[in-house]
């Protein structure tokens, strides 16, 4: 499935190709509009969210780039600064400046090669390794668009055990995928 | 120009996650502009999204979601997509909407002996105070502990504390277990953008010693 999103954001690319659009809205539709249901928005608003997100996906596809990452890493992304933006009521300008300078910039170094999309597809499966009390944090600050304060209290945690959790289980992601390398 | 202090890997998840205010994420963002080692770490934490995205229950959409895209496909978008700026400056790309693009252009107010600050207004009345200090070379702070997290970005000069040497591009993301005591380099002043999360009691860096001048 995820190998294919990338065939079909390819011919919206290059061909402005309608089907290979209605699929892509189709799989990442109803999942962003659950995300947005799950950050507090009714159904309606979750519905426009979610409609918005996937214009935005046909209006900037040229901005993405494979070697930088998966397809649904960078939907995720526009889908977190609609939901910043227009759920918010905040500002993601300071994560669309950061993606224009990561566009100036050249071709992705060695460095950055382990973001390379096919090691990007192993992350799900990263996750799933995580002891639970760290893959509980990660899908309350993702999924549930929980912050940092709200995770503890819900978790009956001091903050600082939560800020460790995190902590390790972003560690422990990225040395699972450097293995990968 | 490779920085040597980096963000907590905690607030490399917040920040992917969309967890830190306007303030926070505007110094960070100032931070990952300068620096490739976190700029790598935010894409992976972004990953992460993508992945739990992927796996994420669905809710159904309105039955003409589809045919509404679609019809909306073709009207020219409603603003500009945003472009890098090319100008030239010495002012992070994230801070330029509020500063322009030149350090020597801010606008700073003396509001002690050595010290000047600029007060940053953020778009969406940010619970957290954001601000630029110009702190005169060779001044100390005296040692001190924090209210609440801060965060603070060099972006030109240097001060040195226990922590180590902080210089252009270094980031020192402390929470309210660090206590040090920051003096600043002799030779040139330090400039630094500075976020405080609004705590109640106050006894922060920089915000210890300036709460009275920057009336945060
Ligand atoms: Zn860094
Ligand atoms: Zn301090």
């Amino acid at each position: 499935m995820r190998a294919e999103h990338r065939v079909l954001l390819e011919r919206v690319a290059r061909h402005r190709d309608r089907a290979a659009f209605a699929l892509l809205f189709a799989h990442f539709g109803p999942r962003i509009k659950a995300l947005m249901v799950r950050a507090g928005a009714d159904h309606a608003q979750a519905d426009d969210l979610a409609q918005d997100v996937m214009l935005t996906v046909w209006r900037k596809v040229d901005l993405y780039h494979p070697e930088r990452g998966s397809v649904q890493g960078w939907v995720y992304t526009i889908a977190r600064n609609a939901r910043i933006d227009r759920l918010r009521r905040g500002s993601a300008r300071a994560y669309e400046d950061v993606e224009a300078l990561d566009l100036a910039s050249d071709a992705p170094d060695g460095e950055e090669g382990v973001l390379s999309s096919e090691i990007c597809e192993h992350v799900g499966a990263a996750i799933a390794t995580l002891p639970e009390e760290q893959r509980t944090i990660i899908e309350y600050a993702y999924a549930q668009d929980l912050s940092q304060t709200q995770i503890a209290r819900k978790l009956k945690l001091p903050l600082g055990t939560v800020k460790s959790r995190m902590r390790l289980a972003y560690v422990r992601l990225r040395d699972r995928l450097e293995e990968l390398r | 120009m490779t920085p040597h202090h980096h963000l907590d890997e905690a607030t490399v998840l917040r920040y992917a996650s969309g967890d830190l205010d306007e303030a926070f994420s505007v110094v960070v963002a100032c931070h990952v502009a300068m620096c490739p080692a976190c700029r790598r770490a935010v894409r992976l934490a972004e990953e992460v999204g993508g992945a739990l995205l992927e796996e994420a229950e669905e809710a159904a959409l309105a039955p003409q979601a589809l045919e509404r895209v679609l019809a909306r496909l073709d009207a020219p978008p409603p603003l500009p997509l945003a472009r890098p700026e090319r100008e030239e400056g010495d002012v992070p790309l994230p801070l330029r909407r509020y500063i322009g693009p030149r350090l020597d252009a801010v606008p700073w107010k003396t509001v002690a002996p050595g010290i000047r600050r600029h007060r940053i207004r953020t778009a969406g009345g940010t619970p957290s105070p954001l601000y630029m200090l110009h702190i005169g070379p060779g001044k100390a702070v005296p040692e001190h502990g924090h209210g609440g997290a801060e965060m603070t970005l060099i972006l030109s000069g240097a001060y040195q504390d226990a922590l180590g040497r902080f210089g252009p591009g270094d980031i020192a993301d402390l929470d309210e277990h660090i206590e040090h005591q920051p003096r600043v380099e002799g030779g040139a002043p330090c400039i630094c953008l500075v976020s405080t999360e609004r705590p109640t009691r106050f006894k922060g860096f920089f915000s210890r010693l300036l709460q009275p001048l920057v009336g945060i």
